[in-house]
């Protein structure tokens, strides 16, 4: 055990100087950093939200929502392929996740099923990995049909709204001009959103919620607004307030002339003649050529822009717009104008977002948990060290040079590994300085008691080794389980604490297989010990 | 450097802990029995991660804090059960406000209510936290899988690598620790949340970390002293290790008392949690793990039919007892 051939000494020693040179960068500010040679080492520890401060959000795509948009276009889908080919029904209605209705005809129940049954387009299938269709059609002889949304349908459209609204995520948050934002998928139906250094969570959360659908509308002529309250808006119309205060009611047409997924770009500006907060937006091709052909058919007809359910205002179209551009006027701020302008440019959400978990740290707060962390690291590890020294001597001495090595080695892991340091993780650090001593604690008894037993000096320091290292092995195992399982877990927080803690003893057990060995070993072979030093 | 302070432990303590038991049996059954009971009786003091609700930290900018001001404020808001606390120090306020019902849209309206009726100017937030109605229950059921899942896997691990009665012991010692560690939750009304949860892990591989160290050598000393007694061969493994223990207690316990005392407010209920299954986990693989072996019968309590082993003991062991007497 203490004999090591020379250039496993100098890969040893080499390893460790590495380590410390990797661990370096940590130790100056970011500035002095950037002023070294490029052959140095400069990546840093990312520090978690907790300790630059920034906001975390758990956003949960809603499933009921998905389910019934899916349900309105089908009950249009149904109506639309029954009309064309004049198959008369009643009825048609939602039942829970299904649409329902009723042949009149019942010579024509067969046409209808072929008919029903070619609106269901098939998904990839989660379960099987296979193809299923998204809706079972379910015609009966006496005329009753009902075409259900499958599990795999809807799995298939939430995974779908997801990755979505991650790519409209993104696109937004990039335009706040954040340093890496952090947006990903968690689990099946959320979205983990991480911005860190970000001073106002809530214009975050506004630009997450808001769904930004934007669309143009025809007026309804059917019936009078009026009536429409008295009554219910007729089919194929419906009734939407406006934005502003105070609220009006306009009866619009439900198809939209056009939609927001044909934009090219939005710009905030002012508006020439009044001076008004204005966003300006222009149709890619096709959008151009379908808004110039509506409002070429419609002139001198009002026509609605809705966001998000909300008419923001609705103007007369005085002459047909041929360019595919136009302007939105609304009475917005400035402010509000470029928010706008983002959430148009960045698209729609696919479906509704909540927030389901909301965890945000302010700088100030940050920067004082990053100074109490390091006040409770250098002191407790300054604790460490001296009790080491003094209850080991020489061996204390040989034990703290390893505990160094180990946590230089914990630091540079984590930035090459680019893991990100929180203050659980902090913690987990300490744990391990209080944990590392132990295995060598382990080895130094096993030698005085091997001495004890009648062993010679180096013969004891052989052995104790030997034995002493099953035991950190199997010791080290059981708490590297527990790590693991946290990591496992590992929200947040509690990730922070595991990376550390798991990282921490790995390098534990490799110091104390390699560090502490060979500086005894070194020192048997320099000094030829009769007695040990404690 | 012949200075070492560690030559002033006893080399070779002789305590007789398994003759211990018969107090420290019935002492780990009375701590445990008052911890389920205080337990059952008041349940734990759970955070919003298993709650759900509304954390926000504020500091205020000018002078010290008005915490019965604030109270009286956020209190027209009617959230409910609003608790205000001074946090760390007379500028800083912690305001936890319970789940609101209405599911997860509703938490997020707390934060711009409180925001509203406290204002911008003098204060500074430091930090919201929401967890809405769905993910508290999954945190919840995710930490309560996660120590079951860290039990289970651990326990496999020392089944395979000691024999049975190790695996059986080593488990009870540790679920002693974390009844033990639910009672301080339960009884200090200590914040029970998500570090909560790692604390326990940790104590979970702190207090096995000991109760195998123990064990390997009661697994080594079986092999190399046939003959003798499991009272006496229990009581020379824990006294051997007995330096040892009390050195990793010691650093650890350096290390977590500077965590607590300069460590901050946010994780000191974590290190609380940590210093006391530290204690706990050093006494129970003491006094727990070593004499539950006799009760599981590693080996045969008498002489006289542990003597019907034929096999010579090794020369080692003779050699070792003979000089440890000398």
């Amino acid at each position: 055990m203490l004999y090591f051939a020379p250039w496993k000494t100098a890969l040893i020693i080499a390893f460790a100087i590495l380590s410390v040179v990797f661990a370096m960068p940590n130790a100056f500010d970011e500035e002095t950093v950037e002023t070294w040679p490029d052959f140095a080492p400069q990546q840093r520890i990312v520090l978690g939200l907790d300790l630059q401060g920034g906001a975390h959000m758990l956003l949960q795509v809603e499933r009921d929502s998905l389910v019934e948009d899916r349900l309105e276009v089908l009950r249009d889908d149904v109506r639309t392929a029954l009309r064309d080919e004049r198959i008369g029904y009643t009825g048609l209605s939602f039942q829970g996740e299904a649409v329902q209705l009723r042949i009149r005809d019942l010579d024509r129940v067969g046409e209808a099923r072929t008919i029903l049954d070619a609106l269901a387009t098939p998904v990839e299938s989660f379960t099987l990995g296979q193809q299923s269709p998204d809706v079972t059609v379910d015609v009966s002889n006496d005329g009753l049909a009902r075409l259900t949304l499958t599990a795999d349908g809807i799995d298939a459209r939430v995974a779908q709204a997801v990755d979505q609204s991650i790519e409209v995520i993104r696109r937004r948050i990039d335009q706040l001009g954040t340093t890496e934002p952090t947006i990903q998928r968690e689990g099946q139906d959320r979205v983990l959103v991480q911005v860190p250094g970000l001073d106002d969570p809530q214009r975050l959360k506004d630009l997450l919620q808001q769904t930004a659908a934007l669309s143009f509308h025809l007026l309804c002529d059917e019936m009078s607004v009026d009536e429409a309250l008295r009554t219910r808006a007729p089919a194929g119309c419906e009734l939407l307030n406006s934005v502003d205060e105070p609220v009006q009611p306009y009866l619009i047409q439900s198809r939209a002339l056009i939609q927001g997924d044909q934009l090219a770009d939005a710009q905030p500006g002012f508006d020439q003649n009044t001076q008004e907060a204005i966003v300006q937006f222009r149709f890619n091709t096709s959008g151009a050529t379908t808004f110039g052909q509506a409002t070429t058919e419609n002139v001198g007809l009002p026509f609605a822009i809705v966001l998000d359910d909300e008419v923001i205002s609705a103007p007369v179209i005085r002459e047909p717009i041929l360019g595919g551009s136009g302007q939105i006027s609304g009475n917005f701020t400035p402010e509000l104008a470029n928010d706008l302008a983002i959430l148009l440019r960045a698209g729609a959400l696919p479906a509704d977002l909540t927030i389901v978990e909301e965890r945000t740290v302010g700088p100030g707060l940050g920067a004082d948990s990053i100074a109490a962390g390091e006040i409770a690291g250098v002191i407790g590890a300054i604790g460490v060290l001296l009790f080491m020294g003094l209850s080991y001597g020489l061996f204390g001495l040989f034990a703290n040079v390893a505990l160094f090595v180990n946590v230089s080695l914990i630091l540079a892991a984590l930035s090459v590994l680019g893991a990100t340091l929180t203050l659980p993780g902090i913690a987990g650090i300490l744990l391990t300085v209080g944990m590392a001593v132990d295995s060598n604690v382990l080895i130094f008894e096993r030698i005085r008691e091997e001495v004890r037993r009648g062993r010679k000096t180096i013969a004891a320091i052989d052995v104790g080794f030997r034995e002493a290292l099953r035991t950190i092995l199997d010791a080290n195992i059981t708490t590297l389980i527990a790590a693991v399982i946290l990591l496992q877990l590992g929200s947040g927080p509690v990730r922070g604490f595991a990376v550390t803690l798991a990282i921490g003893i790995v390098t534990t057990v490799f110091t104390a297989y390699t560090m502490t060995r060979l500086m005894i070993a070194l020192w048997v072979k320099s000094r030829r010990p009769t007695a040990l030093p404690i | 450097m012949a200075f070492a302070l560690i030559k002033l432990l006893p080399q070779q303590p002789k305590l007789r802990f398994m003759a211990y038991r018969n107090w420290a049996f019935p002492l780990s059954v009375v701590m445990m029995v008052v911890s389920l009971g205080v337990f059952g009786a008041l349940g734990l003091n759970l955070g919003i991660d298993f709650r759900g609700g509304t954390v926000i930290e504020i500091r205020t900018t000018d002078g010290p804090a008005d915490v019965g001001g604030i109270r009286t404020q956020l209190n027209q808001l009617q959230f409910g059960d609003v608790e205000v606390q001074s946090f760390g120090n007379d500028t800083d306020v912690l305001i936890r406000i319970e789940q609101q019902p209405g599911g997860d849209q509703a938490q997020q309206a707390v934060v711009e209510r409180v925001r509203a009726e406290l204002g911008d100017t003098g204060i500074e937030y430091r930090r919201f936290e929401v967890v809405g109605p769905r993910v508290s229950g999954e945190l919840a059921v995710a930490g309560v899988i996660a120590v079951l899942a860290a039990l289970g896997a651990i326990l496999v691990y020392i089944w395979v690598r000691f024999e049975w009665q190790f695996a059986i012991g080593a488990i009870i010692a540790t679920v002693h620790d974390v009844i033990l560690t639910l009672g301080l939750f339960a009884i200090t009304g200590l914040e029970f949340n998500l570090s909560s949860i790692a604390a326990i892990l940790t104590i979970v591989g702190y207090s096995l970390n000991d109760t195998v160290v123990v064990y390997d050598r009661v697994r080594e000393n079986l092999r190399r002293y046939k003959k003798m007694l499991i009272d006496d061969l229990l009581d020379l493994s824990v006294n051997s290790m007995l330096s040892r223990t009390i050195m990793t207690s010691v650093t650890t316990l350096i290390a977590l008392g500077s965590l607590f005392l300069f460590g901050g407010e946010i994780i000191r209920s974590f290190t609380a949690a940590m210093i006391w299954g530290v204690l706990v986990g050093t006494y129970s693989s003491i006094f727990v793990a070593g004499p539950v072996l006799i009760f599981l019968k590693l080996r045969p309590a008498s002489s006289a039919k542990a003597s019907d082993s034929a096999e010579e003991p090794e020369t080692a062991a003779t050699s070792d007892d003979g000089s440890s007497k000398a």
